[in-house]
């Protein structure tokens, strides 16, 4: 009882902190980050056909922009809409990723 | 000293099960039947015996390979391995090590080797551009640069070999054409024929080394240049194949390789379409179109000619279908694993090599019953080369 009010406080007090993934989801995501946004983007994120993804190009920019870009693409480019398959959550969460910078593994 | 004995046999006998470090390959033997699977986010690719086939050895240190590809020396015993991080690796197929290794871009995504076999030309996304390199010693021949008209760097896609020492690409920015012309390896002449269409995102030769075509992604068709009459210029072909229709967002690009061509067609992915185009090679013409499980990434001709294997972008990538060519019908298809980026025929087309990189395997088949013959066991493999590309132009 105590436990659980102590857990719903913290998550009061983070009201802007998207729920992170379930820890296979997370694997699954950075799996789909690395192969398939990779394959415009690079594997490292260092850009490819799609531009860099690496910190230093993405400071600047609110993680809601970048997860907006990500669930609906960018028109008259080859960005698509990752909506059908990544939720709001999972894409601020995988923005958040990029920005940190990938493992090197 | 003995416990280090046991644990050195007991690690012998694990790795039994995997290739090995180097290559063993004993004796004198040729390379027709050898190539490589890419192992992109290891670094590293497989030697495969294509006859045997299995996996020989494995050569490490080739930096990013993601979106990797390779062409051969033509004694095929080189193979030119293009990573994307910029790195030019030369790998001795027969001892199963690293010749030379350079970084020569920033991030690059393509090469071919001249028909001479001197000169193994690079494409470029940063600095943009094509670097073009001795075979035998890496050492720098020419360097291309790739502005547009505005003097913007271009990305530089579709790089191919055309007879006569050429190589001919597409400036993705800037949508260019560029010939480059090395019979004079010292003072190579460029041409450059604009406005091509938006986008260019890869390009392919036919097999005869007279035609390049590059796909458009920026808009529904296709340009092409009749390399026997350069004065003729570029052509759009298939202009608005799918004006009136709403295209599919593209989750992964197409590929276009000489590959796609079957006897007098070719047959090639339409960008954000479940659809396969069917094209007459004469006169450049739509002559039909398949309708597929997914959009094509990539289309690739059996050697005869008489069926199209191809392959589809993510999410419908766990399957391969089979297109009769005289009845342009899907006859078959086939599960490998999931995520199926590549595939290639062993030089004559008696079987097929299928990479499912999320089920780290390659697969292969029989082409002519279809049947799973064998599976080898690679860490996210993506591109599979054979010697056999040596001998062919435009691969």
């Amino acid at each position: 009882m105590r436990l659980s009010a102590i857990l719903l406080f913290a998550g009061l007090a983070l009201p802007a902190a998207a729920d992170a993934p379930e820890a296979d989801r997370q694997a699954e995501l950075l799996h789909r980050l690395r192969h398939d946004c990779g394959s415009c983007h690079g594997m490292t994120m260092a850009g490819g056909l799609g531009p860099a993804l690496l910190p230093a190009a993405l400071e600047g920019r609110s993680d809601e922009e970048l997860a907006r870009i990500v669930l609906d693409g960018v028109p008259r480019t080859p960005m698509p809409p990752w909506r059908f398959e990544i939720t709001e959550d999972e894409a601020l969460w995988l923005v958040g990723r990029l920005k940190e910078g990938l493992d090197e593994d | 000293m003995r416990t280090e004995a046991i644990v050195l046999g007991v690690g012998l006998l694990l790795a039994g099960a995997l290739p090995a470090a180097a290559c063993q390959l004993g004796g004198l033997r040729g390379t027709g039947d050898l190539g490589i699977v890419v192992e992109r986010a290891a670094g590293r690719v497989q030697v495969i015996d294509t006859t045997a086939r299995t996996s020989l050895c494995t050569v490490a240190g080739l930096g990013d390979l993601s979106h990797a590809s390779a062409v051969f020396s033509r004694d095929g015993r080189y193979a030119f391995v293009f990573g994307r991080d910029g790195g030019l690796s030369k790998v001795d197929l027969l001892k199963g090590e690293v010749v030379k290794r350079i970084v020569q871009a920033g991030n690059s995504i393509g090469g071919a080797i001249s028909s001479s076999g001197r000169l193994v030309a690079v494409s470029n996304y940063d600095p943009g551009g094509v670097r073009v390199f001795d075979s035998r010693t890496l050492d720098l021949v020419a360097d291309l640069p790739a502005a547009g008209a505005d003097g913007a760097p271009s990305k530089v896609v579709g790089l191919v070999d055309a007879p006569g020492e050429v190589f001919v690409y597409a400036l993705y920015d800037a949508g260019q054409i560029r010939h480059a012309d090395f019979s004079d390896p010292t003072a190579p002449v460029v041409r450059t024929f604009e406005d091509v269409g938006l986008q260019p995102y890869d390009g392919l030769i036919t097999p005869d080394g007279r035609h390049y075509v590059a796909g458009l992604f920026g808009e529904d068709g296709l340009a092409a240049l009749d390399l026997w009459h350069l004065e003729k210029g570029v052509v759009r072909i298939l202009d608005g194949y799918g004006r009136g229709e709403e295209p599919l967002p593209v989750y992964k690009m197409p590929h276009l390789e000489g590959w796609a061509a079957a006897g007098d067609l070719l047959f090639l992915p339409a960008v954000g379409r479940h659809e396969l185009l069917v094209v007459d090679r004469d006169g450049f013409e739509e002559v039909d179109r398949i309708e597929v499980h997914g959009q094509p990434i990539f289309a690739v001709a059996r050697p005869d000619g008489r069926e199209v294997w191809v392959n589809f972008a993510h999410p419908d990538n766990g399957v391969v279908q089979v297109i009769d060519v005289p009845s342009r019908a899907v006859v078959a298809e086939l599960e490998p694993g999931e995520a199926v980026l590549h595939l290639e025929f062993t030089p004559r087309g008696s079987e097929v090599w299928v990479s499912a990189r999320d089920s780290d395997r390659v697969v292969v088949y029989d082409t002519a019953s279809k049947e799973r013959l064998a599976a080898i066991e690679a860490a996210t493999p993506s591109g599979i080369f054979m010697t056999a590309r040596a001998h062919r132009t435009g691969l």
